[in-house]
């Protein structure tokens, strides 16, 4: 199921200007991945770049290699709808779709794919997918109420099923605790511990200790100046990032003597 | 510290307000009852004027004999005129609206936006005098058509009319009327469904028609309701383009495409005015009072149904 990414010279554009430039880096299956940085840098950018999901910005490209188990993900052959099937992806904000019920959000990717499901199937990709979300307990009771009358942190453990329902490769997360509070925060960080045995999971995190939980490597990206393109500045495996960095900047942003 | 403590002890009334929230407040409100007060007005008006209209000496409703005959066919030419329009239009102006908002690069959706606004302005005169005169001409071959292969539907029994000057030509005059209305209110309420909803949609690998019909759609339901019910209302009451279309009877039929075609409430009130005596004039306001009422039933009626849904999903 889970994939392993390689990049290599990347950079992004939007429009013309460049956000991102010069990135290399392999992301491990199986593993949690982590992207930290000083806002602006990029993180984001380099995250949506991973499913494609920065091309809904008008006039966003990007050059460069990105090869996900060996095939290329901007091949002119390959359609962007096709690769997000393939790649989830969890908000920064919590967005379950308004109208919709619990059970019909965990369900809004597989409805997608066109085939019907029988009854049995979706009841039972509902219970596996919140189930894996730790979720199922909470919300069993009340699967048709609307997804919005949860709390923040089930909300976002419903978006976590929702993409994991449609059993992905890998699942891209983009600050997925910021706006949550400390107990769903935690919560969720022992979901990324558990999925990432079926999943490659890459995460844009602000906060450090978080990224130092959960991750097993972790890329540092930095601007070098205000207005000049965010670059990765070192990636490494994390316990080497918080214990004895390459870079002095790295070590600075990490200790938080930034600058 | 000490200011905020004394406050509650001393006052115990309403907390001080300045003077440009209660100047605001009032205009506000102003604004707001003037409007009930016109609706009122407007009410007591055709209430007063139109009850004396419901029994007027017989020869008053010729061709008819009574009120409920005589406003019947008009009504009954009214729903159909605008519920023709609103087939007509409704697809049309969501799709130009959604191309608008979601699809049209933007040199392109700017330009096309600002044209059907352009439409909107275009006065209802000009519409029937268009309709009538250059429209329906080019028509007649399609009502000829329409006959040929489709009569068998009681819509397109026929015979077709040679002067193309039909309820059918009425709607698709009235359709072009009311698409700038609910094109623009739609590319509103569309162009503002929440990025992150989009992105959800997306993110699971969403074609973009999936995404408008996952987030966009939903989102936009009543704001949807509300632009085809400002169209409808708009088709209700259209009076000159009917009028100057039409050549009506006072007949209820479902053919569309014949000669004798009914008239609607607002085109018989336009038409019939400057000549009517005193007691035709009560039944014509009898008439305006009946296609008021009708015209707020159906607005409240709508409301409920998007309100329901709305209700149900919050619970």
């Amino acid at each position: 199921m889970a994939k392993s990414i390689d990049v290599s010279d990347l950079n992004i554009y939007y429009g013309d200007f460049l956000a991102v430039e010069g990135v290399n880096m392999t992301i491990k299956a199986r593993s949690v991945t982590a992207f930290i940085g000083p806002s602006g840098c990029g993180k984001s950018t380099m995250l949506r770049s991973l499913n494609r999901m920065h091309e809904v910005i008008p006039g966003a490209r990007v050059e460069g290699k990105i090869m996900v188990d060996g095939q290329s993900l901007y091949d002119a052959s390959v359609d962007p709808v096709a690769v997000r099937r393939e790649i989830g992806m969890v908000f920064q904000r919590p967005n379950p779709f308004p109208t919709m019920s619990i059970y019909d959000n965990v369900l809004a990717g597989n409805r997608l794919n066109a085939k019907r499901l029988k009854k049995s199937e979706s009841d039972d990709i509902v219970e596996r997918s919140l189930k894996a979300a730790n979720l199922w307990a909470e919300v069993k009771d009340r699967l048709g109420k609307p997804g919005m009358g949860l709390s923040g942190g089930q909300q976002q453990r419903l978006c976590i099923a929702r993409a994991i329902a449609v059993e992905p490769q890998v699942l891209l997360m983009d600050e997925p605790c910021s706006a949550l509070d400390p107990i769903s925060t935690s919560a969720i960080e022992d979901l990324i511990h558990e999925l990432k045995t079926d999943y490659t999971i890459v995460i844009v995190t602000h906060n450090m200790q978080q990224a130092a939980r959960v991750s097993d490597d972790t890329g540092f990206f930095n601007l070098k100046a205000t207005g000049e393109p965010g670059h990765l500045v070192e990636f490494n495996p994390t316990k080497k990032m918080f214990t004895n960095p390459d870079h002095e900047s790295t070590e600075a942003y990490i200790s938080g003597r930034f600058g | 510290m000490s200011v905020t403590t004394s406050v509650p002890e001393k006052a115990p009334a309403k907390p001080p307000r300045s003077l440009g929230d209660r100047l605001f407040s009032g205009v506000a409100r102003a604004a707001g009852l003037t409007i009930l007060a016109a609706l009122a007005g407007v009410f007591i008006f055709l209430t007063i004027e139109g009850v004396p209209g419901l029994s007027q000496p017989t020869s008053t409703y010729a061709p008819n004999h009574d009120f409920l005959s005589y406003v019947g066919p008009l009504i009954y030419g009214t729903i159909l005129a605008a519920v023709l329009a609103l087939i007509l239009a409704v697809p049309f102006a969501l799709g130009i609206a959604l191309f608008i908002s979601h699809y049209a690069p933007r040199r392109l959706a700017v330009p096309v936006a600002y044209v059907i606004d352009l439409l909107a302005a275009v006065p209802s005169v000009v519409f029937g005098l268009w309709g009538a005169r250059s429209l329906a001409t080019y028509l007649v071959p399609l009502h000829e058509w329409l006959y040929a292969h489709l009569s068998w539907l009681p819509f397109f029994a026929g015979p077709p009319s040679v002067t193309g000057r039909t309820i059918f030509t009425a709607g698709i005059v009235l359709a072009i009327m009311i698409l700038p209305i609910i094109t623009a209110i739609s590319r509103e309420v569309f162009a503002q469904t929440p990025r992150l909803d989009q992105e959800a949609a997306l993110a699971l690998g969403a074609t973009r028609w999936e995404m408008v019909r996952m987030a966009v759609f939903p989102y936009a339901r009543s704001g949807m309701v509300s632009a085809i019910m400002l169209g409808l209302g708009r088709a209700l009451g259209e009076t000159m383009a009917v009028a100057m279309v039409l050549s009506a009877s006072p007949i209820v039929t479902l053919n569309l495409i014949s000669n004798t075609n009914p008239a609607t409430v607002a085109s018989n009130i336009a038409s019939s005015f400057a000549e009517a005596t005193p007691a035709k004039l009560h039944v014509l306001i009898a008439t305006g009072l009946v296609l008021f009422a009708f015209t707020f039933a159906v607005n409240f009626a709508a409301r409920w149904v998007v309100g329901r849904n709305d209700r149900r999903m919050s619970r």
